[in-house]
């Protein structure tokens, strides 16, 4: 549980230091008035959604992160080949990411067309992301019954419900297409899911290998 | 005040069921008495602490109950009976863990004398193993399981030959030897569970479990299975014998070794003790 | 402290903008699909104690078998099995959590906080249909073939998805794991709502220390439940992929009845870490809400500030915090690494310090208090004694070698339904009571009421505080019938006399089910606020209050929720909306 432990600790040390900051060691009771604490930026609701949403995002993989690091014994654990194709499908994320991040700031200069564009192109890329993912499981299913084979669950399982996000997200774009706000929203969702994908795919590709090791060697 | 007099009926009602009624644990089968002890003590703490807090509110429901005019006192905060509750608080739950890790410690360290035995389980009843004349267990695991071979001890492994099979019938140990027990399951989860000693460990498939006793008292107990492993999980009871070491000795004596059930077996034994003709 | 009452200043900005909540055009946007937290409120409490009244008929035929088995022959093991799952997996998941954060939680953040609905209408009411269809789909395993799964509520594999445990092989368990995952997409969708709701749309002056333990404690239970939910996921997830993909995540090379089966490799240990990194949290997903509306219904029925205010907020956080360190305290014979139990024990009894201060500091607000013993301070009384019995017990459970001879007997069955069973249920009583005429404008009826509590309180404590003894006594949990073995027959006269409670108890809840329906077509007429309550869902302009919630503005609220019976002032309390410039401590 090293990787989850190591995320949520992050997250409780940033959520006491906001806490902090509140004025929660004040004593209530000798404060009247309408406001004696000065209101902060008034962040949009929308953004805070995210926020939260990725975080809960964020437990989620860490928490798969830390399946496959457990899971992994010294001996049965021979490094996932993954095939050329899962680091090339990179490529593509990247741009959709690019492309989404062109889309947010066209659409605070209020450059509609290019808003736009970028947000098709974003769309397309994460197509093409996922199209990449697809023939990658097929080529993983068909080497044989999964039974044995850890690394190749693990890379379906992950990838698949990162896909699922993808897939989600995808909705949300279509939506922000249609409309003239949103494509900052899309652009940090975007951000999100490759940094995590990118966490992944190293851990797939063995650092989760090394961090097995470390945790047996702490612990013997 | 009836809600006040239920209070105090509920603190005295716990305390008179603990005190006076017939249902306490069994008496003990093994050197665990600590755990008891350390067990009793908690209870003792945490007796005390429930019947504090329930009878102080039940005064407090009786005392400021409301009439007529009455208004609550203005106390937000007092940070130095808080700091005192905290402070004793913690002292209390250090008087608890302190003898619980302690004997913790000895639970989980396994004296060097003790011998092994070992406990397969499957759905939904249990085998056991003794390791023979030399000593040792032989290596085993479920993808050597076989009709003839349902514990799937290794044919390859030397000291394996004379470990002695006790497939479905009763265990045997000797009154006041160390003894640690492997525990080892060949399908789902289960848990080796005899009341009387007080140790339990759950047995997981693909790994050996353990713990370790010192039987104290001669007598038979029960072998309940207590990890959920399916429908029979209720069923799957056996019994432990604790008896004299010449009756022990005699009775191992009488075992077959997996040597003598492979007899038929078209596997050949590896090393000096074993070898079928 | 900064005395902010001298020198005029101008008032602060809002800090959210006040936006009408979309407005509801027909009939069925107004009562079917609707947007307004407080209907979607309803709908998931309603839901709620409708999947979980089948829970409370469960747990009568289970308790049936217990006391006299062999007596209902088509309880077989099979149908025990698969009652205690099912019994177990809704009372924890469907009822208590949906209750206090899809019914609590929606009903009382946007009015507690001085808002006009949740910031995420729409994704709100998905949450709730979301909710709906995992109910449905786990009803649905009674009546697929195979019937429910039977693996137990914490679904350990390897078992759960083999031939030897009902539903294994079958939809049973599939059915489950589908439900569930359902329920977390819903919940997360609820969750956001309740977290950025009480983030953003505080009302002006409605700073995080002003706002009633209810909020501080359904607030940090949504945060807690978003980030423990995915644990659940995850393991429900490569569940399902064991079952249907054949990979192996959780299952090692094992044979069953016999015969070698395809997997290998795998962990059921992995399992359990996720499960529990759920699970233990979820305790405390269900009890802080509970934490915090005990806190308010103390402090309004014994018209007293609640004691330690501070120190109570920062328990709440630090409990929540504590909990994800503490998980394994449910794998202490499961076979992990034993230096484990060292750092679990000393983490699980660190935790009892916070939460005995919160149970210190609900019992010194009674103390020079005006305690009214209306039903909702009832419910709260009865929630202090079994908390504090069933906490008391979880420290044997915690200390690692104590738990050893304890762990999977009845004594642990007993100790979880005291702590985290009944405790809670008082309290969700205890708030219906209270919170009944704000939702409805009629009181519940009070001879029924008080029949309840007092059934409900002493006939569960007489079922569970002897069935610790059960365990004592070294009867194993999940076991249909132990009438044949070495417990000494007076146990099965106390089985007999706790199944007898059970009936009896569960006959109470039946009659509070009609007080609720009689009551809320014929019960008294509300006063506006009729416990004299200073927080702000009481000082609507309506009661029950309308879409919106506030009328033409939102309200501005000037001190906190505790001002009972501030020195000097007349009323003996003062509302949180109450501009008057007395504090306590000026004037004391
Ligand atoms: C009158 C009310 C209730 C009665 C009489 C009752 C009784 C029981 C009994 C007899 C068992 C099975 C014991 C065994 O053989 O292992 C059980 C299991 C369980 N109950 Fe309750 N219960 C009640 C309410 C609740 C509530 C409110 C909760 C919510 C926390 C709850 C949660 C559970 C859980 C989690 C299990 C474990 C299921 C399993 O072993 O997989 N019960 N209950
Ligand atoms: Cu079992
Ligand atoms: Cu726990």
């Amino acid at each position: 549980m090293t990787v989850v432990l190591g995320f949520i600790a992050a997250m409780i040390a940033a959520g006491l230091w906001w806490l902090s900051r509140q004025g929660i060691f004040e004593k209530p009771w000798l404060e009247t008035g309408e406001s004696p604490r000065a209101p902060g930026p008034a962040a949009a609701p929308s953004g805070v959604g995210l926020g939260t949403f990725l975080v809960v995002v964020g437990g989620l993989f860490a928490l798969m992160g830390s399946a496959l690091v457990m899971r992994m014994g010294p001996g049965d654990w021979m490094a996932l080949r993954l095939p050329g194709l899962a680091w090339g499908a990179l490529a593509p994320l990247a741009l959709a990411s690019a492309a989404l991040e062109i889309a947010a700031r066209a659409e605070r200069r209020g450059e509609a067309r290019l808003r736009g564009a970028a947000l098709g192109l974003g769309a397309l890329a994460t197509a093409a992301f996922l199209a990449a993912q697809l023939s990658v499981w097929r080529d993983l299913a068909a080497t044989g019954p999964l039974a044995e084979r850890l690394g190749a669950s693990f890379f379906l399982l992950i990838g698949g419900l990162h896909a699922l996000h993808l897939a989600g997200g995808l909705v949300a774009l279509a939506r922000a297409a249609l409309r003239p706000a949103g494509a900052r929203l899309c652009a940090l969702y975007w951000h999100a899911l490759g940094a995590l994908w990118l966490v992944m795919l190293a851990l797939l590709g063995g650092a989760a290998a090394g961090i097995a090791a470390f945790c047996r060697a702490v612990l013997t | 005040m009836v809600v006040a007099a239920v209070l105090v009926l509920v603190v005295l009602g716990s305390i008179g069921f603990h005190l006076f009624s017939p249902w306490w644990w069994t008496p003990i089968a093994s050197n665990w008495g600590y755990i008891d002890t350390t067990l009793v003590i908690t209870f003792w703490i945490t007796g005390f602490v429930f019947a504090a807090v329930v009878l102080f509110m039940a005064w407090c429901v009786w005392r400021y109950r409301h009439r007529p005019g009455r208004r609550a006192d203005w106390t937000p905060e007092n940070r130095r009976l808080e700091l005192w509750l905290t402070g004793a608080t913690a002292l209390g739950v250090a008087a608890m863990l302190a003898p619980g890790l302690w004997v913790w410690a000895s639970f989980v360290t396994v004296p060097e004398e003790a011998d092994e035995v070992e406990v397969v389980a499957q759905q939904w009843f249990w085998s056991y193993r003794y390791p023979g004349e030399d000593g040792r267990l032989g290596r085993a695991d479920a993808t050597w399981i076989s009709a003839d071979n349902p514990l799937g001890v290794s044919p390859h492994d030397r000291f394996g030959a004379d470990d002695v099979i006790v497939d479905g019938g009763d265990m045997h140990l000797p009154l006041d030897r160390p003894v640690k027990v492997l525990l080892r399951s060949i399908d789902v989860l289960h848990n080796f569970y005899v009341p009387e000693f007080r140790a339990k460990m759950d047995m997981v498939p693909g790994s050996v479990t353990y713990f370790w006793l010192t039987p104290t008292r001669e007598g038979e107990f029960e072998v309940l299975c207590a990890e959920l492993c399916g429908t029979g999980h209720g069923f799957m009871r056996g019994y432990v014998l604790v008896e004299t070491e010449t009756q022990f000795n005699a009775w191992l004596g009488e075992q077959l070794t997996f040597a003598q059930t492979q007899q038929d077996a078209p596997v050949r034994f590896a090393g000096p003790t074993g070898g079928t003709p | 402290m900064v005395n902010i009452d001298e020198g005029a200043h101008a008032p602060p900005p809002a800090e959210v903008e006040d936006l009408p909540p979309p407005h509801a055009t027909g009939w069925w946007s107004r009562w079917v699909f609707s947007q307004d937290a407080k209907y979607i409120a309803i709908q998931y409490a309603g839901t709620a104690l409708a999947i979980g009244f089948v829970a409370l008929v469960l747990s009568w035929l289970i308790r049936m078998q217990l006391g006299f088995p062999g007596v209902f022959d088509f309880i077989s093991a099979e149908a025990y099995y698969q009652f205690i799952t099912m019994h177990g997996m809704i009372m924890v998941v469907y009822l208590l959590t949906a209750v206090f954060l899809g019914g609590f939680g929606n009903y009382l953040i946007p009015l507690m906080v001085g808002a006009r609905d949740m910031v995420f209408p729409f994704v709100n009411m998905l949450s709730f249909w979301v909710y709906l269809l995992a109910v449905l789909v786990l009803a649905a395993s009674f009546f697929v073939p195979g019937g429910p799964t039977g693996a137990g509520w914490t679904l350990y594999p390897p078992q759960a998805i083999l031939s030897g445990t009902p539903g294994g092989t079958s939809w049973g368990i599939l059915l489950m794991l589908v439900s569930l995952i359902l329920f977390i997409i819903g919940f997360t969708m609820g969750g956001l709502n309740y977290a950025v709701t009480v983030l953003q749309a505080r009302t002006r002056g409605m700073t995080l220390m002003r706002m009633p333990l209810t909020v501080w404690g359904i607030f940090t239970a949504t945060v807690m439940a978003l980030l423990a939910f995915p644990a659940l996921f995850v393991a429900c997830v490569m569940m399902l992929f064991d079952r249907l993909l054949g990979t192996s995540f959780f299952m090692p090379t094992l044979v069953e009845m016999g015969e070698q089966l395809s997997y290998g490799g795998g962990s059921p240990i992995v399992f359990q870490h996720l499960f529990w990194f759920f699970g233990h949290p979820e305790v405390y997903i269900v009890a802080l809400p509970a934490f915090g509306i005990v806190s308010d219904l103390i402090a309004v029925h014994a018209r007293k500030a609640i004691f330690g205010y501070r120190m109570m907020v920062w328990a709440i956080v630090i409990i929540g915090a504590l909990s994800f360190i503490v998980w394994a305290h449910h794998m202490y014979v499961s076979g992990m690494h034993p230096w484990f139990g060292f750092f679990f024990a000393t983490t699980t009894l660190i935790i009892a310090v916070p939460t005995a201060i919160k149970v210190y500091n609900w019992v010194l607000t009674l103390w020079r208090g005006d305690i009214h013993l209306s039903l909702p301070m009832l419910f709260a009384l009865g929630f202090v004694v079994t908390f504090v019995n069933g906490g008391l017990t979880g420290l044997f459970l915690g200390n690692v070698v104590v738990d050893v001879p304890l762990s999977d007997t009845m004594f642990v069955v007993a100790h979880f339904h005291m702590v985290m069973g009944v405790a809670p249920i008082l309290v969700i009583y205890g708030a219906i009571y209270h919170w009944f005429p704000l939702a409805s404008g009629r009181m519940l009826n009070e001879t029924m009421g008080r029949i309840h509590f007092w059934v409900t309180f002493l006939g569960a404590y007489l079922i569970f505080f002897p069935m610790h003894y059960v365990g004592l006594t070294g009867v194993p949990r999940r076991y249909p019938d132990i009438s044949a073995s070495f417990v000494p027959d007076s146990v099965m006269t106390l089985n007999a006399f706790i199944s007898a409670m059970a009936l009896i108890v569960g006959a109470a809840q039946v009659l509070f089910l009609f007080n609720l329906f009689w009551s809320a077509l014929r019960g008294e007429r509300a006063q506006p606020n009729p416990w004299r309550a200073a927080s702000l869902e009481w000082q609507t302009p309506d009661m029950p209050p309308h879409h919106g919630n506030w009328g033409a503005a939102l309200p501005v609220v000037h001190r906190w929720a505790y001002d009972y019976g501030v020195p000097g002032a007349g009323a003996d309390y003062l509302a949180q909306t109450d501009p008057s410039r007395r504090h306590g401590e000026d004037i004391a």
